[in-house]
């Protein structure tokens, strides 16, 4: 690897929103001709990186060199200019206009001063001919496939920019075919002197076409490495951020009490929807922590949200006591009990103008129906038990929700789960973008809560958090629950063996 | 085959046509060029003004201020040529001058300071007509020799109707706006905002300066609509116009572009004009229904093509969500 060959370049990049910092001396290196795929979990810095890289953010410290000369883009259009061209998972091109329309927006051939459509339709079938593809250019875009989609969108950002692809979440809506296909054409870019990055949470994927890979974690950089040299285990411990050892676990007295009682209340046999998570048994007992582990995309959130009724299962039953239940919506999943604070905190979780006791009470306002508004009194006594047991700061009833921090946000969300003495909570990444003391509070308060019989499950990518306070964990993978560790053998590094090797580590 | 996007427009034809099938079994007369030339000189400033509207809408926006800039426009030009002598030609151009501005200031602060279309527009349409009755609250008479030969001016056709220069300019101007909609960058980035701002914007287009010019080019077109609305009255008169707009955005959504923007063509709206157009005279023709049969018309219609555009978006999203569980 001489330094001649690398193509983009940068060097200690940092980046902050509003004080928060969101990537610290990131180095990043990509070579000429090479399929670089980078990856960590949600909030590792992926996507600031990649927003730094193609212009979208400016960044605030650090260097950036494209073929050694150093490079500011301030827009996307500059970027593309200087030869960095993006394809974005999702928002990508107007579906609105026809597939040649879409390829040379913005740069159509002209005659005469008005688009020559013939030239455009002529070159347009040109230029996909040359990635295999033969379609009509001039039926609307939305008319064809996402993966021809996909393949358009690298052909434009190819021809319009020709030095570095960037690739966010390519073959998130592919099927085993259409992947192939993309992979196939990002071969041949390589061959053709092309610079790749690659952005994806699919391991096999990264392993079947990438040269190499960098990891970050929280914003840092863990390290680039050659994928031929790199295990998978290793791969997984870089993302996750733990260092195989084993650990001994705490709470095996505990652990062997609940597994002795009798009947789990709760159960949820061949539960599954298709294209979700693939059907799984599950059985929750009192006081029980489960676990629910699994890098991103397996699976883990889906899992809550057909838990909680907010997807619809279509295989499999619950049973609460021995009744069957028919968890349709979160309002059906409340009723038996349950209760989810879910993991995107702003966007899901709360009411940002109303007030923290708002909050606590709308939980219990929904469960007993709107006809029958609580009284301010109730809801003060309700919000003033809560600010006191949780010690939610400032201890202000009728502060507004969205001037308090990330960890009392969370509080107060567990607050209005709790106001409604639920038997069943799921968490889905409680301690995700809350400061150190609040995790410390907040797993704390889980031990308390599964001590006075409330049973739990945390879905959580911080292994530690997961071994520390859960009872059994169930591993997923590949949008299927294909492990369930218990007592003993829950440490990070089974957790890891498990993800890294689906097939074999069916646990007893 | 017929492309889905082109579905809208096509039925709207196949209704105009068919209406007029209809009116012309009951009324023969109806099939003369006489009529045909009357439909396009009393339309004429309606088709103008429609034809901005319909690049604002396909952008996505909406323009409300259209029927106060009418008035406002001819208000000025009849004080200018009439009260204070000025040539028209001049007063012509001042005119589109203060509305191009007027409709890029609309556009700048829709862009640059993110203030939703309804709301700008609103407050322009609110501007342009106090400003309007500003200078004068009277119908204010106008009378040059050159607005006498242009009012005065026609090609006869075969069977003795008239296409006079009202009717010749707002040809004129679909013409335009088609090539513009159709056939330049500008037009294309137009299409391209309405489909999704926020690609448009990763895809280079230059999201700023046409948003700007869309509102600018809907200023244009509604200061020349205001001067066809005063040679056609020959007079300026700070009342008249109101709900121009609405009609116009009716024009729009019946020609078959999406109200959501980003489908649509400049011919619909063509098409939408004629029918409304083809309501009046029936009625006319009629001469016992009440012209408020006119909007319920109108109104009846709208209702069949939203609801329309909802079923065709509806059928393609199957269609897609179809062939892509097909691939799986």
């Amino acid at each position: 690897m001489s330094d001649t060959n690398s193509l983009l370049e940068a060097r200690g990049i940092g980046k902050a929103f509003l004080g928060i910092t969101a990537l610290e001396g990131v180095d990043f290196t990509l070579e000429r001709g090479e399929i670089h795929a980078l990856l960590g979990e949600n909030g590792a810095g992926k996507s600031t990186l990649i927003k730094i890289l193609t212009g979208v953010y400016s960044r605030d410290h650090g260097t950036m060199r494209l073929d050694g000369a150093e490079v500011t883009p301030s827009s996307v259009a500059e970027a593309q200019g200087l030869g960095i061209g993006t394809v974005y998972q999702e928002v990508n091109l107007l579906e609105n206009l026809t597939v040649a329309e879409n390829l040379f927006l913005g740069r159509q051939p002209r005659r005469f001063g008005l688009i020559d459509r013939r030239e455009m339709r002529r070159r347009s079938k040109a230029l996909l001919e040359r990635y295999g593809l033969d379609i009509d250019v001039d039926a609307l875009l939305s008319s064809y496939s996402v993966a021809i989609r996909q393949l358009v969108a690298i052909a434009r950002a190819v021809d319009l920019s020709g030095k570095v692809l960037v690739l966010d979440e390519p073959t998130a809506s592919l099927d085993g075919h259409e992947v192939e296909m993309l992979f196939t054409v990002l071969r041949r870019l390589r061959e053709e002197g092309l610079g790749i990055i690659i952005i994806t949470h699919f391991l096999n994927q990264v392993y079947a076409v990438a040269d190499r890979v960098t990891v970050l974690r929280n914003g840092r950089l863990v390290g680039t490495r050659k994928l031929a040299e790199l295990p998978r285990l290793e791969l997984i411990s870089m993302m996750l951020g733990r260092e195989l050892q084993h650990i001994t676990r705490e709470h095996q007295a505990q652990e062997e009490t609940i597994a002795s009682t009798a009947e789990a209340p709760i159960r949820f046999s061949g539960y599954g929807k298709r294209g979700s998570v693939a059907p799984f048994d599950l059985d929750i007992r009192p006081g029980e922590v489960v676990g629910v582990a699994g890098l991103l995309g397996s699976g883990r959130t889906e899992t809550a949200f057909l838990l909680f009724g907010i997807d619809r299962a279509d295989s499999g039953t619950a049973t609460v006591d021995n009744q069957q239940v028919a968890l349709s919506s979160p309002e059906a999943a409340i009723a038996s009990g349950f209760g989810f604070c879910p993991e995107e905190r702003k966007t899901d979780g709360i009411i940002g103008d109303f007030s923290v006791a708002d909050n606590i009470a709308l939980a219990v306002q929904a469960r007993q129906g709107w006809a029958k508004p609580i009284s301010s009194r109730e809801k003060a006594a309700l919000a003033e038990n809560f600010i006191k047991s949780l010690d939610i700061r400032p201890a202000d009833p009728n502060r507004q929700m969205k001037f308090l921090s990330g960890g009392n946000q969370q509080k107060a969300i567990l607050a209005r789960w709790l106001a409604t003495e639920p038997r069943l909570l799921i968490l889905d990444e409680p301690t995700r973008g809350i400061d150190i003391g609040a995790h410390a509070e907040i797993l704390k308060m889980i031990e308390k809560l599964c001590a006075e019989g409330m049973s739990l499950v945390v879905i959580s990518s911080e292994l530690e958090e997961l071994t520390a306070i859960a009872h059994r964990v169930i591993v997923l993978s590949d949008r299927k629950h294909i492990a369930e560790l218990k007592g003993d053998r829950v440490t990070a590094d089974n957790i890891m063996q498990a993800i890294a090797a689906p097939a074999h580590t069916e646990a007893a | 085959m017929i492309h889905t996007r082109n579905l809208p427009f096509v039925t709207t034809l196949g209704i105009f046509v068919i209406a007029y099938a209809l009116c012309v079994l009951q009324f023969p007369n109806m099939l003369s060029t006489r009529v045909i030339g009357n439909l396009l000189t009393d339309n004429a400033f309606l088709g103008i003004a429609a034809v901005g509207m319909t690049f604002v809408i396909l952008s996505g926006g909406i323009d409300l201020s259209i029927g106060s800039v009418i008035a406002f426009t001819s208000v000025f030009v009849a004080v200018l040529v009439g009260s204070l002598g000025i040539h028209p030609l001049v007063a012509f151009a001042a005119v589109l001058v203060v509305s191009t501005l007027f409709g890029s200031l609309m556009g700048a602060m829709i862009r640059y300071l993110g203030i939703p279309p309804f709301v700008v527009t609103l407050a322009g349409m609110f501007l342009a007509r106090g400003a309007a009755y500003l200078i004068s609250t009277e119908s204010v008479p106008i009378s040059h020799q050159m607005i006498d030969t242009i009012q005065g001016f026609y090609f006869r056709f075969p069977g003795g109707g008239r296409l006079t220069a009202l009717a010749l300019l707002m040809l004129l101007v679909f013409i335009v706006g088609a090539f513009i909609a159709g056939r330049t960058r500008f037009g294309a980035n137009v299409y391209a905002i309405g489909g999704s701002q926020q690609s448009a914007e990763l895809m280079g287009v230059p999201v700023g300066s046409t948003t700007v010019g869309i509102y600018a080019l809907s200023g244009f077109l509604s200061g020349l609509a205001g001067i066809a609305y005063t040679l056609y009255t020959s007079s300026g008169y700070s009342l008249a116009t109101v709900g121009v707009e609405l009609d116009a955005i009716a024009a729009v959504v019946i020609g078959g572009t999406l109200l959501t923007g980003g489908v649509g063509l400049v011919a619909g709206t063509f098409i939408g004009i004629l029918i409304q157009g083809l309501i009046q005279t029936y009625i006319v023709f009629d001469g016992t229904l009440s012209s408020w049969w006119t909007k319920i018309v109108i109104g009846i219609l709208l209702f069949v093509f939203i609801v329309l555009q909802r079923g065709i978006i509806w059928y393609s999203n199957r269609r897609l969500a179809e062939s892509r569980l097909k691939e799986i």
